[in-house]
């Protein structure tokens, strides 16, 4: 049995799971769609792209925003019979503009991230001891 | 002969009517009259003085507000005396930037992220005071202290509680900024930040800003994201040099770095607060206490831990969890003095207890970094601090302000100032917004979080302010129900992203062996739940106790407004007795 108690202007109660099961009473106000103050998702009500979404993470706003923007955008519009075949052009600007900051664009998962990141480091050492060797 | 009144009175039958009369004021239309009035002009007297008292407290609040303010610019001023002795602009800064962010914090990243998604190709520039760049500070107080790494304060790296590492602190590395003179020129534009300087002159009739080393720069548009500064307690400031030396006001990488280091060092460390920062401080050195004999003191003025935000039943149960993390937790202690005695200090209390220890770390509240309001004839807010904006984060034509230096209209729940790293998101993206033409008002409420060591965490969103009624409507809590596991289910790394960058993958209900049924015990009653905090029959606040991936819901009865009448209702909404 759910019960509760009072503790001055606090109120209590232990609720048993048999009693959560049972279907809510409270009453949710309707949710409008074309609410222009709500946040946004991925895809506007007028059915632009929302590139401040949170879901995009940094990809519209960093150094190769602008060619994640002309890729995505020509995909969301594609309307080839494979969507995006004709965004080759696009999507391979922004892989090479991707290239040029790793640190940014992980570019396979995290695995692989740890040992591109040891190589990296492996090479920084090498070309270090390079370095003294020549100075010397 | 029968007792009657009239003998108790021994008045005469006659005499006594006209008394009695007299004495209820009818015939006597002047007595009663002059009595009203006396009546009337004593509460009107108390109303007023009780009004004069209100305004000369408000009005003693912002001048102390503003002495303090321009005390702290002196001793900085003090500090830094070859800035403002020989200014050298630095000729890197361009002279001309369209997006111009004072402060380097999380609402100011979030500010140029949002800027950069709605405007293509926008130039932003961050003036910062702190040398690093943008970087979150809730892992400084949580994570990074129960990291293994011994070169955790050089790496700054730290395993989230699934075991995943992240790799740095910093909002986004270095490679997603531009360099600072370069920023005119780069064709689709960038963020560039310049770091260790401070914007001491605003002049907002010519839209330009004066730096610390004389350089100006104009703008088309202005955030301040200025943030805060840790308070510190008279007490403290009254002790002189030896106590200073021995003091953390945390705020910073640089303080996170000092503490850790002094956690090794000493034998007895004193926080003092009893709010978010002070008890999760407390909690990540009282960890460090078992293992290392390092003895972890915690006091406040308040009856419990977050005695302003959880109510009393559930603030006694969190004291007790802090407790049980290794503090040695002092309510009602209020602080009179300190002072150095041999090599320790030592802390009078207003009561009469003594406590010895080696080092403070005061966590006592922030002070909002005001000080441009003067120059830029800006707006201050005499009850919460900071600079005052109106429902779209806007100060005045150009100029916005955002996180935790905004005092800002929030068309819910009212005016307000919040200190949380999601407002400083969320406010920094809606003023972003703004900024390139968004006119959207403060909309989307912020959530806030806190972890009390790996067993109890809880998220909470709107006012959680334990003055108001509350009704707590729990389950009992199983293995499964504690921070640790909710990030392990999300996979997302912290929690801190999770909530804030809302992932577009499907949460993974974990199909691991059923929860092992704990037998309830006295102390675990409010193992897991969902807290209303109410003002006038209306939720105005929710907290999640121990319970994780639910905000949305919390999120939308807070927008809806409602009146509800039965809260255990709305409760099962939140599922607290499934994972």
């Amino acid at each position: 049995m759910s019960y509760c108690r009072q503790e001055g202007k606090d109120r209590i109660i232990f609720a048993t799971k048999e009693d959560h099961e049972t279907p809510s009473s409270a009453e949710l106000v309707a949710d409008d769609p074309d609410d222009p103050y709500e946040e946004q998702g991925l895809i506007l009500p007028n059915g632009d792209i929302n590139w401040n979404c949170p879901c995009l993470g940094g990809m519209a706003s960093g150094p190769c925003g602008e060619q994640f923007k002309s890729a995505f955008s020509c995909f969301h519009y594609s309307t080839e019979e494979i969507k995006g075949s004709d965004c080759v052009d696009q999507f391979r600007a922004m892989q090479e503009c991707m290239q040029k900051y790793p640190d940014l664009y992980p570019q396979e998962d995290e695995n692989d991230e740890k040992s591109s990141k040891d190589l990296e480091a492996a090479s920084m050492e090498a070309s270090a001891a390079k370095e003294e060797k020549a100075s010397s | 002969m029968p007792c009657g009144r009239s003998d108790r009175w021994n008045v005469p039958p006659d005499l006594q009517l006209s008394r009695q009369v007299a004495s209820k004021g009818v015939p006597g239309q002047k007595g009663s009259n002059s009595v009203f009035v006396l009546i009337m002009g004593l509460s009107t007297l108390g109303a007023g003085a009780y009004v004069y008292k209100t305004l000369q407290d408000s009005k003693e609040r912002y001048a102390s507000r503003l002495a303090r303010i321009s005390r702290q610019s002196q001793d900085s001023a003090d500090a830094a005396p070859q800035d403002t002795a020989a200014p050298s602009p630095d000729p890197k800064v361009p002279s001309h930037v369209p997006f111009l962010l004072i402060g380097g914090g999380t609402a100011a990243f979030a500010a140029a992220r949002s800027i950069r998604a709605r405007d293509p190709g926008a130039r932003v520039l961050i003036v910062s005071e702190d040398p690093a760049l943008p970087y979150m500070r809730p892992p400084l107080s949580k994570e990074l202290w129960f990291s293994d790494d011994p070169d955790v304060t050089e790496t700054l790296r730290f395993k989230q509680w699934n075991g995943k590492e992240r790799r740095y602190m910093a909002l986004q590395p270095p490679s997603f900024y531009v360099p600072v003179e370069d920023l005119p020129s780069m064709e689709n534009g960038g963020v560039a930040v310049l770091p260790g300087k401070k914007v001491v002159h605003m002049d907002v009739r010519g839209n330009t800003v004066k730096l610390n080393d004389g350089t100006q720069i104009s703008y088309d548009k202005c955030l301040i994201a200025t943030g805060g500064s840790p308070r510190n307690l008279p007490a403290i400031e009254r002790a002189g040099k030896d106590v200073q030396k021995r003091l953390t006001l945390f705020r910073k990488i640089e303080d996170f770095r000092r503490l850790e280091k002094i956690s090794r060092e000493v034998k007895s460390i004193t926080i003092i607060g009893g709010g978010f920062l002070g008890s999760e401080l407390a909690c990540a050195l009282g960890r460090r206490a078992r293992t290392r004999g390092l003895e972890v003191i915690q006091l406040f003025p308040e009856n419990g831990n977050m005695g302003k935000v959880l109510p009393e039943y559930l603030s006694n149960w969190t004291t007790e969890k802090v407790r049980r993390e290794g503090v040695n937790v002092l309510p009602n202690a209020v602080v009179k003095s300190v002072s150095v005695s041999g090599n320790r200090l030592v802390i009078k209390l207003k009561d009469g207890r003594k406590v010895e220890t080696d080092h403070i770390v005061a966590a006592v509240g922030l002070e909002p970094n005001v000080e441009l309001a003067k120059s830029a004839g800006l707006e201050v807010d005499s009850d919460f601090g900071g600079f005052r904006v109106n429902a779209e984060l806007q100060a005045r034509s150009n100029i916005w302000v955002a996180g935790d230096a905004a005092c800002f209209y929030d068309i819910k729940l009212g005016r307000r100032r919040v200190e949380h790293h999601d407002h400083a998101v969320v406010s920094g993206r809606l003023a972003g917004e703004n900024m390139t033409g968004a006119a959207k008002p403060y909309w989307h409420q912020s959530m806030f979080w806190s972890d009390l060591g790996p067993n109890v965490g809880y998220e909470a969103i709107g006012l959680v302010d334990s003055s108001l009624p509350t009704v707590g409507v729990f389950a009992k809590a199983t293995a499964k129900d504690t921070p640790k596991s909710a990030t392990e289910q999300s996979g997302t790394g912290i929690r801190s992203e999770s909530e804030t960058e809302a992932e577009a993958s499907e949460v993974q209900i974990s199909q691991s062996s059923s929860p092992m049924p704990q037998v309830p015990k006295q102390g675990e009653d409010y193992g897991k739940g969902v807290i209303f905090y109410l003002r006038d029959k209306v939720v105005v606040g929710i907290v999640l106790w121990n319970i994780f991936n639910r905000m949305p819901i919390a999120r939308k009865i807070i927008k809806d407004g409602e009146e509800h009448e039965d809260l255990n209702e709305v409760a099962k909404l939140f599922n607290i007795h499934e994972d």
